[in-house]
């Protein structure tokens, strides 16, 4: 039981009571045992789908239950309840809103008619869809389904960052690419899909890499910005350039079976930053190219992302800010957890220190692209063509393979033996610290890495092979396929 | 069915239709307060809408809060809200229907733009009838003009709104209607 307060204009509902008994352990409960008893204020407080109308606002005590757990909060006896109205209304938008948003033509209603038969979605979102624009970083794994989506729900301009060109290493997952597109730009490949699938898209190319230079110019045309990034340096710049700007950033990321979304940088919801407000040690987290990736999990997490763009730009249902989405594919299995806002957020926090962009190579430990991979200790590598010499020649070399058993099936180097990186510190012993030792991976930083280890327990004739199991297949032994 | 009436004092009048021009090109909006269906002053309330004052209004819950102690304040009751329509005629809107309340006046001033900015004869300050100072409909310095006035009320099964009939009466006391900005 609790005490519910009833404003001025539901009072006739109540027999001119302004306070009102109810029962029930949640607000929830409390407003069904109040609409129970006094009907006339069902229809004022909820709306046909059954939800509390948007200038309805309770509160319990002082707060806000939009602030707390909404219709679940808890109320205790001595709680009290207050319905309190926000008063709103105001001219025609149509005037001046809907003057701006262009006309669907009847090609485009055709087209949009599954849409447009929703009551929630409708001609004005259809146009809202049509005026608006989404920038996609990256026509990668999850740029791509989510671009086709944008494209196919009519988002009127479509623009897209990215620099590489189709290998056929993407085609497992990267569907806006196909056999015959390997070696292309990805955007011109990008850019024939996205038009065969609506020609009514304006699709812009970034052929460039995204830069602190450059990423405050390229978004500031863009009302969503959707990150299909797969590195830290260019997520963290994705996320700031969306604070500082104040746009919105559909989030996805991928790794092996496992995906994550959530929307950042709204007005009042959490950002990348929040929730993650230092990179990872650099090597920590492998890339899906180090780790590898389900083909199918972009396509789930882009679509997330594709459905939150569409959601934010149509102003329909819940977006997923404060939210963020963990999707696991081996289990099949949704969970989400809660992210708050962080008022002492570095970049969207009430004294944020990052006011522009910054080095994120630097931040993130990562060292900045130099044309020639540090100039290493001479002794500490070896080439694949000097290594065949040297096997030719008799020398006794044993050649350590650090990747996994599944790589070790697709290629190896004749004689190698295999003992993936994570098992080099227990097996270690294996090996005999006096032999001449060549360590092996894709394509030679895990074996660095093992390298490394060798020496610090002692092995002094280590060399790491440079360039991996890949330059040894293209220089030495070209009969054996690459991945 | 005869329509429900409201009652308004001149001073009540103008100073709704002030307040209207003095926040063109954006919407006003304020509480009616009073007493069986008179109204005997206004609460001048700041509009925190995030959408666009020029075609929104938003009376936030603390300033309904406000607008309640003051009607408890004066002795009377909170009967409803007035807002402005910048260059729209004085009839409500389908979002205005969408987030009516029952049982409220709702007050709708047009307010026309006059074109250019005006400042060589600005609604200079006048003395009313009564002696108090009030600005009279006309051109403010922001170059507008408060124009029609109507009053509605939400049909009880939220289809449509009921246009009310709006009757001036005497000044109900000799201050100017209290404009109190929250």
């Amino acid at each position: 039981m609790a005490k519910i307060l009833i404003p001025t204009p539901l009072r006739p509902y109540t027999d001119k009571q302004d306070a009102v008994d109810a029962s029930g352990a949640t607000v929830g409960e409390l407003l069904a045992d109040l609409t129970a008893k006094h009907a006339g204020l069902k229809a004022h407080l909820y709306n046909d789908q059954g939800k509390l109308r948007s200038f309805v606002n309770i509160y319990v005590n002082d707060e806000d239950i939009r602030y707390l757990q909404k219709e679940q909060t808890s109320v205790k006896t001595d709680d009290t309840v207050s319905i309190i109205p926000s008063v709103a209304g105001g001219a025609p938008a149509s005037v001046e809103a809907a003057a701006a948003l262009p006309d669907l033509t009847n090609e485009e209603i055709k087209r949009y008619s599954r849409h447009l038969i929703m009551p929630e979605v409708g001609v004005e979102a259809q146009r809202k869809l049509k005026a608006s624009k989404v920038l996609c970083i990256g026509a990668g794994g999850l740029g791509s389904p989510a671009t086709m989506y944008l494209a196919a729900a009519g988002v009127g301009t479509l623009g897209i960052v990215d620099f590489d060109t189709v290998d056929f290493s993407n085609l497992q997952r990267q569907i806006l690419h196909g056999t015959p597109d390997v070696g292309r730009s990805k955007l011109a490949s990008a850019k024939d899909k996205l038009n065969a699938i609506n020609p009514n898209v304006k699709v812009v190319l970034h052929e460039t890499a995204l830069t602190s230079a450059n990423a405050l110019d390229l978004f500031a045309p863009y009302d969503v910005i959707l990150d299909g990034t797969d590195n830290f340096p260019t997520r963290y710049l994705v996320n700031d350039a969306c604070v500082l700007l104040g746009k919105p950033n559909a989030y996805g990321s991928i790794f092996r079976f496992e995906g994550q979304a959530s929307v950042f940088a709204t007005k009042d919801g959490p950002c990348y930053r929040c929730l993650y407000p230092e990179p990872p040690p650099p090597g920590l987290v492998p890339s899906c190219a180090e780790g590898g990736v389900l083909g199918v999990l972009p396509g789930m997490i882009g679509i997330v992302q594709a459905t939150e763009a569409i959601k934010l730009i149509t102003g329909i249902g819940e977006p997923l800010i404060g939210r963020f989405m963990i999707y696991d594919a081996l289990k099949m299995k949704f969970r989400e957890l809660k992210l708050r806002k962080d008022p002492d957020c570095p970049v969207c926090g009430t004294h944020p220190t990052v006011t522009k962009l910054i080095d994120y190579d630097q931040f993130c430990g990562v060292a900045p692209a130099a044309p020639e991979p540090v100039a290493v200790n001479q002794a500490t590598e070896i080439t694949s063509v000097e290594l065949k010499k040297r096997l030719d020649r008799g020398d006794a070399i044993k050649i350590v393979d650090v990747r996994e058993p599944n790589e070790y099936q697709i290629n190896r180097i004749p004689g190698s033996q295999l003992i993936p990186l994570g098992d080099i510190p227990k097996r270690y012993e294996e090996l005999n610290k006096n032999d001449e030792i060549v360590v092996q991976c894709k394509s030679g930083v895990r074996s660095g890495k093992a390298a490394d280890f060798l020496r610090s327990v002692g092995f002094t004739r280590v060399l790491n092979l440079k360039g991996g199991i890949l330059d040894w297949i293209d220089k030495v032994d070209p009969s054996q396929p690459k991945y | 069915m005869t329509s429900q009436q409201l009652t308004i004092s001149i001073d009540v009048d103008t100073a709704i239709r002030q307040h209207g021009q003095e926040t063109y090109p954006h919407e006003c909006c304020g509480a009616l307060v009073g007493r069986d269906g008179v109204v005997s002053a206004i609460v001048a309330l700041p509009n925190t809408t995030d959408e666009g004052p020029r075609r929104r209004f938003m009376v936030r819950p603390s300033d309904y809060q406000l607008a309640e102690r003051r009607a408890t304040e004066l002795g009377v009751e909170l009967l409803g809200f007035y807002h402005s329509h910048p260059d729209h005629p004085a009839r409500p809107s389908q979002y205005d229907l969408d987030h009516a309340w029952p049982t409220f006046a709702y007050i709708i001033v047009a307010v026309a733009g006059d074109g250019a900015e005006k400042s060589a004869t600005p609604g200079l300050p006048r003395q009313s009838a009564n002696g108090a100072t009030a600005s009279l409909p006309g051109p403010s310095a922001k170059g507008a003009t408060a124009g029609d006035m109507t009053v509605w009320y939400l049909k009880e099964d939220r289809s449509r709104f009921e246009e009310g009939t709006l009757n001036h009466g005497e000044n109900s006391h000799p201050d100017p209607a209290p404009a109190v900005h929250g």
